[in-house]
């Protein structure tokens, strides 16, 4: 069945079922694969992108209600927010392996739009969802703030 | 991650007929004992080195670097990247001696020419990552490699120019010369490359450093980490690519005994569904259409050899043993029994650790695609390049040559991609061959296949004794180690030695305090769960037991932690230097911690890096809180200090998570947990202050991917005995608390 999917500002057509997770649409039949698979129950926040802004687990998003919303993924977050948090995660060395960040910065980036001067229990509250086996805890925290400090400046 | 000692492989195809399923002694790794030590068959795999056609030097460009002529210096890595940096440490060495700027680096892994990538912290006997040996088996390599480079991009300048090679010098990837001469690297590549290799290479001087111990230096890989660009295996693109999920035995020894697949075939997009000796493969177009068709298969299995015991029968049996003798002694000073016997008291305290999930983001996959020249390329997170090489020739009866090993970074390792038997490896390669290499095909674990797909951090139990004498002394030290062999059965089993597989007893037989009694001995257990080294190996259970029945010893004689400590490590400097350090930096003993607040002490030397670590800690309505962590450790020249700091913030958090509430156990046989909801790795709000300190020092670098967790139980622990008077022995704290 086709759908059209508003991602990252562009209309994609994909053949695919209505309750097919969003995630899956995005890495396979649009080939963004910047979005990650870690679970699939919604409990590693690696699939996190931004639906409306709001950021949702793509896992558990189904296709049909994904229709007619702007869909942003890593690849498409630009604005001056997500840069920001983009800038202080490359600066702070946070990435080991990398594989969660997509979804932590998508997260990351969501909530400094909602709340621009975290404290630390904001961040923990809104990023416990996001499982980072490497542990790059002490570092997305101090990315957080250091986003936070220069958005304000 | 491999234990340091790996001495011996041999992946000598021994048997001539080449079985569709592996025969496990085709490619035993083996060791035999000398009078000197370990000597040693090893079988090369695949194109041998390619040092000079005339037995010359060999050349860096052929070997450890290439840079292309637009410029790109591209470091060819022996070591594997997990996470833990290794790709940027080789880059860091390159960059030092050659004189790149790091805009124009990259690192791209290879494999087969084990002449050129051996490990040479294992002897140089197989190319593999593991016990945190990258950088010391590549610190000389890479500096060589890179400082060849630069005096032969030299003599090619010298040559174009018509001037002395002395007076150029190399900057930030800029050849120049004080007459305003200057090139990139990418102009001279050409005609450097046809240079004669020095063969007499002048390092720099420590002095002369600008990149090794550099605070500032980032990490080269980080921006494709921060906005989605970087490709994974899973996020591998081939023209008409499949995808496989695999249905894999419900129980450990369980086999496939058939199975029906008509209603999942008549999915649309459903290419094939197959019994492979691992299991059933549903081979589809895409991921999505692969789980849908997997929920429609029916399979039924063959239980006769499986394992049916649950965890609380195999706890049971190891409980039993732990009283009993062990049958065969790692370490044995003096005579403990008989110092415990005739001592004034006696402390006794047994430990149980369960089994532990390497649970790394990315569920295993991997990628077998038989290209139009004939060439099977196996993409993946290859850890032991050449004994996936190996295998993947084994199962599909494809000569080593046709075969190319494409190296992925991976979604974390922590240990789970260097397994002996290929595991997902072993499945892309025999699902490839099972559809005829009709296209690309990608074998993707779900997070349930990961999590109950076996090759788990084995369960143990310690029995541990000891004695104090009349004026409190310490006289006699007894612990006794019970679980399964990590490498029994494996290709790696040439490592047991005398009965011991080191990996078992490892931070427990080589525990340093000055005791006349020490007694460590191991009873090896049988059970079906495959097991597998898990981020610091024998030092995750050894470090616990050791550093909390210590602190429980030094309680009795009313001494302090540290300086009770401090008194028995007169003989290990590096151990009692991290140890001052941390309890100095985290002002021990002498600084005011809040209300209910509480230090614990735990120092432990892994992979010959030494690390201290005491923990500040609350215990808020039977909840562990750790605030606060301070690290000092001492890994020799510390290469990339802020990689040494990540990858001590990041044992920490790992080893924190596994003490506090990771817990893989199984029901008849069948393992509980399927997924992060029922097993739980440390989040955000548990994570504490970390502040690490790195020891100066000159000695040759070791590593500190594992070393940094292995202290931390302990730590913790002590401080939550000082908290509540409560000793935890019982593995995670969510259980042993309340136990």
């Amino acid at each position: 069945m086709e759908h059209v999917l508003k991602i990252n500002g562009q209309e994609h057509r994909v053949d695919v079922d209505p309750d097919q997770p969003l995630l899956w649409a995005i890495r396979d039949a649009v080939g963004l694969t910047g979005t990650k698979y870690g679970c699939g129950v919604a409990q590693c926040g690696a699939c996190t992108v931004h639906l409306n802004g709001v950021p949702v687990r793509s896992c558990q998003t189904f296709v049909e209600d994904a229709v007619g919303a702007e869909i942003t993924t890593i690849e498409g977050i630009g604005d001056k927010v997500a840069t920001a948090v983009q800038e202080a995660w490359a600066d702070l060395d946070v990435p080991q392996c990398g594989y969660c960040q997509s979804g932590q910065i998508m997260s990351a980036a969501a909530l400094l739009s909602e709340t621009p001067k975290p404290t630390d229990a904001d961040i923990d509250s809104a990023m416990s969802g996001n499982l980072c086996r490497c542990a790059t805890y002490q570092r997305i925290r101090g990315a957080i703030h250091e986003a936070a400090k220069r958005l304000e400046a | 991650m491999l234990p340091k000692k790996l001495q011996a492989m041999n992946f000598a195809a021994s048997e001539s007929s080449v079985a569709p399923t592996l025969s496990r002694r085709g490619f035993l790794i083996s060791a035999a004992a000398t009078a000197t030590g370990l000597a040693i068959g090893y079988q090369v795999l695949g194109a041998k080195a390619s040092a000079g056609a005339a037995g010359g030097p060999l050349s860096p460009f052929a070997s450890y670097v290439e840079i292309s002529e637009d410029g790109v210096v591209t470091v060819l890595s022996s070591q594997f990247e997990m996470g833990q940096g290794a790709y940027h440490g080789l880059a860091t060495l390159v960059v030092e001696e050659l004189g790149a700027n790091w805009d124009q680096v990259t690192v791209r892994g290879v494999s087969a020419n084990n002449d050129l990538y051996g490990n040479l912290a294992w002897g140089g006997v197989a190319q593999g990552s593991g016990g945190s040996t990258s950088m010391a088996t590549s610190w000389d390599r890479y500096r060589k490699a890179g400082a060849a480079a630069r005096e032969m991009l030299i003599a090619a300048a010298a040559q174009s120019w018509g001037v002395p090679a002395a007076e150029i010098s190399v900057k930030e990837g800029v050849v120049s010369h004080a007459s305003g001469r200057s090139a990139g690297f990418g102009a001279l590549v050409k005609a450097a490359a046809s240079q004669p290799v020095p063969t007499d290479i002048a390092l720099k001087a420590p002095s002369e450093w600008t990149e090794i111990g550099s605070e500032s230096t980032k990490r080269y890989d980080r921006v494709g980490k921060t906005n989605g660009a970087q490709d994974f295996t899973i996020d591998v693109k081939l023209p008409g690519m499949l995808t496989a999920v695999m249905i894999h035995p419900p129980k450990f020894g369980a086999t496939v005994a058939g199975f029906d697949a008509a209603e999942a075939k008549q999915i649309a997009g459903v290419h094939d569904v197959i019994a492979i000796p691992r299991g059933v493969a549903v081979v589809a177009k895409d991921m999505w259409t692969a789980l849908k068709a997997r929920d429609l298969v029916t399979v039924s299995w063959d239980e006769s050899q499986a394992e049916t015991r649950g965890i609380d029968e195999i706890f049971t049996e190891y409980r039993a043993l732990a009283e009993q003798a062990p049958t065969a002694m790692a370490r044995n000073d003096g005579d403990a029994a008989a110092a415990i016997g005739a001592a004034e008291t006696v402390l006794e305290a047994t430990y149980e650790f369960p089994f532990l999930a390497h649970a790394a983001l990315e569920p295993l996959n991997a990628i077998a695609h038989r290209d139009a020249d004939g060439v099977l390329n196996i993409y993946g997170g290859h850890q032991i390049p050449d004994l996936y090489h190996y295998i993947v020739s084994q199962v599909t009866e494809t000569p080593m040559e046709q075969i190319r090993m494409v190296i992925m970074k991976t979604g974390g390792g922590f240990g789970r991609r260097a397994v002996g038997d290929g595991d997902v490896v072993a499945e892309a390669a025999m699902i490839a061959r099972a559809i005829g290499y009709a296209a690309p095909v990608k074998v993707q674990w779900t997070r349930e296949n990961d999590m109950r797909g076996g090759r788990y951090r084995p369960a143990y139990v310690h029995k541990m004794r000891a004695g104090l004498d009349k004026d409190g002394k310490l006289v006699g030290f007894e612990n006794h180690i019970v679980g399964q062999s990590i490498v029994a059965g494996t290709p790696f089993e040439g490592l047991i030695q005398n009965g011991i597989d080191q990996t078992s007893v490892e931070g427990a037989s080589n525990q340093p305090y000055a005791i006349p009694n020490v007694a460590v001995g191991l009873t090896t257990t049988d059970v079906k769960v495959p097991v597998l080294w898990w981020r610091a190996v024998g030092s995750t259970h050894t470090a616990y037991a050791v550093e909390t029945f210590m602190d429980e010893i030094i309680e009795a004689t009313g001494g302090d932690p540290v300086q009770y400590r401090l008194d028995l490590l007169k003989d290990h400097p590096r151990h009692a230097g991290v140890l001052k350090l941390a309890a100095e930096k985290a002002g021990y003993g002498k600084k005011a911690l809040p209300e209910g607040h509480y230090h614990g002490v735990s120092v432990h030397e892994s992979f010959a890096s030494y690390v201290a670590e005491i923990a500040e800690v609350s215990v808020e309505g039977g909840e562990v809180v750790v605030h606060k962590v301070t690290a000092a450790v001492d890994v020799g020249t510390a290469i990339n200090p802020d990689t040494i700091k990540a990858q001590v913030e990041g044992g920490v958090g790992f080893g924190l998570g596994s003490v506090l509430q990771e817990d893989l156990t199984l029901t008849q046989g069948a393992v509980d947990q399927g997924n992060y909801d029922s097993y739980m790795p440390l989040r955000i709000d548990q994570m504490p202050e970390i502040d690490v300190h790195i020891v100066e020092s000159d000695a040759p670098p070791t590593g500190i991917g594992e070393p940094g967790l292995p202290p931390i139980g302990p730590a913790v622990a002590n401080a939550v005995y000082r908290a509540t008077g409560t000793r935890v022995r019982i593995l995670p704290f969510a259980k042993g608390m309340v136990a």
